[in-house]
């Protein structure tokens, strides 16, 4: 089809007519636009400056300071330290390159923290102070305003941050702060806007993490004026924040800087239970690390030393390590027989070394036997033999409900990182989560806390303070909060029979004060002071029922990662119980011989509230003890050496 | 109808067509864009990053699609305008279902190495179209209401595709610059009255239904309704944008506070200001003088458009440069109106100069078309 030309003529016109009309409205709009630039540009320019100007007055966040953390007594554990920075503004500087160098002249700068500077400080608009140096000395500071003139843009400011005076006493327990993450910030749903200030001090682990909430505080804001480049004029007005809530814990630092001392050398931990209240006086882990490390920034070499290290620094053993509990489950496994009254306390069991249980020889400590064993002798001795018997006759489900009575296999809700549930077996459990039938093996096994059960030092502890006092304790860690006083971990009582408690309770005192018994070697024998306890030693090589039966080999044999762990629990004093301890060294060897002289020392710190007599140790020991508590004195800072508040 | 309408013996070919471009145009576009990478610095602080550089690379890029686009015949493009049109209303479907989320509005396609805007690609192809219908519809069938009715179905698919998004400005965009074609094309004077009464009408009635079940737009939109018509209502949070926009605009002044000397810009108070308020910042650093210069600018652009369509005899090219330049022209116009306070805030970016990759790529791509129209104009 072609169009007659008086068509395209036609439509040029049309085009052309309509175009100027839409051009003619565009002129207008364009006209429009331009009359009310000129109107706000020229006519009302010094209104709008105006307006401009009063843009320039800014809200600033002021950081609350942090609540402090003090011990039962009083002694700040986490507190609040005034500290110098040095900072620099980079439009006042002029020659940046120039004067970062006079200033590395004047104080030490390690060369990594300036480039970090530099960079932060392109980055930055210039008008912004750029933090150059933390934690600079009192004489620092006072070099850097002596030479202020030749320093423009330099600046000492004055600042909080957090330090612990415990060092690595504490640091299993109160953890540490650190600056503030992109991850931290992504796990909190509506987060406080103080968070968002650069390097603001935040709960990385323990109760530092756990108490983030009470111990923060809220914002106060000051308004400031800026200048045209944006420099800080002057304050207008200032409103001071709410400062965090302070915490007491329960913990008692002299007898936690002891205990720390005491299982130095070892990978080890140690908890001791208040048997009053439940307050834990002291949980510590060894080896520890300096929090104050973490809160300054921690070197590489640092990081590496502590995360390569074997015995695992980090780890807060006391409370996230689970252990097979060895015999100090046969407290689980005669109670839970003895309640059912499968048992009484009479009756005997013959041990000829070893028992066999569906085809497979499960061996007693004692390759020789024990001959017949009633269960006080079977405690004392530990005879494995008859617990294999009567855990067979109770079963597996029995003991795992005694074991939860008792506090094991569940998680205490203490302000700490990542507080361990352990585990008590049962039936159910092993076919829900491994899909396997329970044999009868694994509840041989079982008896002598060996096999799938897993306890943590805290939940030991905890059993043995409920054995102790027949009551429901729950451990508690924090005292006060803002001067109001937390619940206390007495519960109500486990409706245990009394007389089976009585019967338990003796053959525990028998372990440590009997002749023969386990733990005879670790006695108190000052009186009213004499502990009862039961020592463990677990296996952590995967135990087959195999490798069980053809028998054990010598720990000394194994390299340290194989060896056994030592463990011991007790109490004291045995007629009137006030304090549980629970001592786990790992791989250490015997419980009898590594943890329960451990454990004694222990409690006797505790019941004495500083060192004991020499008196309260066998005669043989005193000698070995007085050097020891030479050296133990000469290692726990001054101002943590307590006298005897007994 | 085939090109052999054309007198072909004086169309320029091969790389004579340079010589033919509208390089007048070109000028300008390069100009508009200088003052969009001086600004994008600026708002940076000072620093070719993270905005200036990328959009250099872009302008460069929109360059070479230019010119490439000024090569291809024109009727090429015309035969080509149903299928470009078709596809870019596939693409908003796209964007529909696989379109990404961002600032609660779901407008852009993921490429890989670059984030496509169909709305943006939609504007122009949808005055490829209706110039393409205009060409092919006999002038005496202009007015007659089944003839109006097609492209006024035309235009409404894409508007409606687009305020599904929700994006209000884009709309209102399609909507006037479908709708200025028709005028261009000669559809009669009574159907523009009809439906200028009918706006006015809905738009009482989107007023009206506010807080009510069948509320026809978004609550933010609402609220920018609000702030526009009184922005001292609620001056920290959603007036905010338009009150500091304007701050920073009257400071300027004259001669404006001197280029990376805005306070308004330097100090963050400006939200987007290298986007949608980019032309506060413009104001504000060179004053009045700046901003009437660019705005000059833009209208030697538009009128080269309307003078090289005058010229141009062939019915689909002159419309088709009508088109762009009035899309064009829309754009700058609203995004101005905005920032000075003429017009509710819809989210319109300021052409060539706003950063953005798609919308620079597609108006580059536009005045490929209009040089296209230009070259191959019958002599």
């Amino acid at each position: 089809m072609k169009r007659p030309p008086k068509d395209i003529i036609a439509s040029s016109r049309i085009i052309g007519r309509r175009a100027l009309v839409v051009g003619g409205v565009q002129a207008g709009i364009m006209g429009a636009i331009g009359w009310r630039l000129r109107d706000m540009q020229v006519e009302q320019a010094d209104q709008y400056r105006m307006l401009a100007e009063e843009n320039r007055i800014s809200m600033r966040l002021l950081p609350p300071a942090r609540g402090m953390i003090f011990d039962r007594n009083g002694i700040a554990i986490a507190a609040n330290e005034q500290n110098y920075r040095v900072v620099m503004v980079r439009e006042d500087a002029g020659d940046i390159g120039e004067v970062l160098a006079r200033l590395t002249e004047i104080i030490d700068i390690p060369p990594e923290v300036l480039t970090r500077a530099m960079e932060e400080m392109r980055r930055r608009a210039p008008f912004v102070p750029v933090t150059i140096l933390e934690r600079v000395s009192w004489d620092d500071v006072a070099q850097i305003n002596l030479n202020t003139p030749v320093l423009p843009g330099i600046q000492a400011e004055v600042g909080l941050s957090r330090y612990y005076p415990m060092g690595e006493d504490m640091a299993h327990v109160v953890g540490y702060v650190g600056p503030v993450s992109d991850y931290d910030l992504s796990q909190i749903e509506d987060p406080d806007p103080l968070l968002q200030i650069p390097k603001f001090e935040y709960g990385k682990t323990g109760a530092e993490n756990r108490l983030e909430e009470e111990l923060r505080g809220s914002a106060g804001n000051r308004r400031i004026e800026i200048s045209a480049a944006g420099r800080i004029m002057r304050e207008l007005d200032r409103q001071e924040g709410v400062p965090g809530k302070d915490v007491q814990l329960t913990i008692d630092s002299h007898l936690q800087a002891y205990v720390q001392a005491r299982l130095e050398g070892e990978s080890a931990s140690g908890i001791v239970i208040d048997l009053e209240n439940g307050d834990l006086r002291a949980v510590v882990s060894a080896p520890s690390f300096d929090p104050n490390m973490f809160v300054r920034g921690i070197s590489v070499a640092d990081w590496r030393a502590l995360n390569e290290n074997i015995y695992r620094p980090m780890a807060a053993k006391a409370v996230q390590g689970t252990y097979p509990p060895g015999s100090t489950f046969k407290m689980v496994t005669v109670m839970a027989a003895m309640e059912a009254g499968i048992i009484t306390a009479n009756d005997t069991v013959y041990c000829p070394g070893h028992a066999d249980v569906s085809n497979i020889r499960f061996h007693c400590w004692r390759r020789g036997g024990h001959g017949n064993m009633n269960m006080h002798e079977a405690m004392k001795q530990s005879c494995d033999v008859y617990f294999y018997d009567i855990a067979q006759r109770v079963g597996i489900d029995k003991m795992a409900e005694m074991a939860r009575r008792l506090g094991l296999g569940q998680r205490y809700d203490l302000p700490l990182s990542a507080v361990a549930s352990g585990l008590a077996p049962d039936r159910e459990w092993k076919s829900t989560v491994r899909g396997e039938n329970w044999r009868v093996g694994d509840t041989v096994n079982a008896s002598i806390g060996q096999g799938y059960v897993l306890t943590s030092p805290l939940q030991l502890a905890v059993m043995t303070a409920r054995l102790a006092t027949g009551m429901e304790i729950t451990p508690r860690l924090v005292r006060l909060i803002d001067g109001v006083e937390q619940p206390s971990g007495i519960g109500p009582s486990l409706g245990l029979n009394e007389n089976t408690l009585r019967r338990v309770r003796a053959s525990m005192d028998a372990v440590c004060n009997e002749d023969r018994g386990t733990a005879y070697g670790s006695r108190i024998v000052a009186e009213g002071r004499k502990m009862a306890g039961k020592t463990g030693t677990s296996q952590v090589r995967r135990i087959t029922m195999e490798e069980r039966a053809a028998g054990v080999t010598s720990n000394e044999d194994l390299p340290w990662e194989r060896r056994d762990h030592a463990l011991f629990v007790c109490y004291a004093p045995v007629e009137n119980p006030r304090y549980a301890v629970s001592v786990v060294v790992e791989h250490g060897g015997g419980g009898s011989a590594v943890a329960a002289p451990i454990a004694r020392d222990i409690i006797l710190q505790a019941q004495y509230g500083g060192p004991p007599p020499l008196e309260a140790y066998p005669a043989n020991l005193r000698d070995q003890i007085a050097e020891q508590q030479r050296r133990i004195a000469a290692r726990i800072p001054a101002g943590m050496r307590s006298q005897s508040r007994a | 109808m085939s090109y052999l309408e054309y007198n072909t013996k004086f169309v320029p070919s091969g790389m004579r067509k340079l010589l033919y471009l509208h390089w007048p145009l070109i000028m300008l576009l390069t100009a508009v864009a200088c003052a969009g990478f001086l600004m994008l610095y600026s708002v940076a602080g000072g620093s070719v990053d993270p905005w200036m550089e990328p959009q250099v690379k872009r302008f460069a890029l929109g360059l070479v699609v230019m010119i490439g686009v000024a090569m291809v015949p024109i009727w090429f493009w015309r035969n080509m305008a149903f299928v470009a049109f078709g596809g870019s209303v596939a693409l908003l479907l796209g964007v529909e279902f696989f379109g990404d989320v961002r600032m609660g509005a779901q407008r852009w396609i993921d490429l890989g190495f670059m984030r496509l805007q169909p709305s943006e690609l939609t504007k122009i192809t949808l005055v490829m179209f209706l110039a393409a219908y205009y060409e092919w519809l006999p002038l005496n069938k202009k007015s007659h209401p089944f003839w109006v009715l097609v492209p006024v179905i035309v235009i409404l698919v894409p508007v409606a595709l687009v305020l599904q998004q929700p994006d209000l400005g884009t709309a209102l965009l399609l909507l006037m610059g479908g709708g200025a074609i028709m005028f261009l094309a000669g559809v009669h004077w009574a159907y523009f009255v009809t439906v200028v009464g009918a706006g006015v009408g809905t738009v009482v009635a989107v007023l009206q239904s506010r807080g009510t079940p069948w509320q026809l737009l978004q609550d933010y939109q609402y609220r920018r309704i609000d702030t526009f018509l009184d922005p001292s209502n609620d001056p920290l949070g959603a007036g905010y944008n338009i009150t500091q926009a304007k701050i920073a605009l009257g400071s300027g002044g004259w001669t404006g506070r001197g280029f990376m000397q805005g306070t308004q810009s330097r100090l963050n108070f400006l939200p987007e200001k290298h986007t949608d308020f980019i032309f506060t910042t413009l104001a504000e650093e060179f004053g009045f003088v700046g901003a009437i210069t660019l705005l000059a600018l833009y209208a030697l652009i538009i009128i080269f458009c309307i003078a090289s369509a005058m010229t141009n005899k062939d019915r689909f090219a002159s419309l088709l440069t009508l088109g762009i330049a009035v899309t064009f022209f829309l754009f700058f116009a609203v995004n101005m109106a905005m920032v000075t306070g003429l017009a509710p805030v819809v989210g319109v970016p300021l052409p060539m100069v706003s950063y953005g990759g798609s919308a620079m790529l597609v108006l580059m791509a536009a005045f490929g078309l209009v040089q296209s129209a230009h070259v191959h104009r019958p002599r």
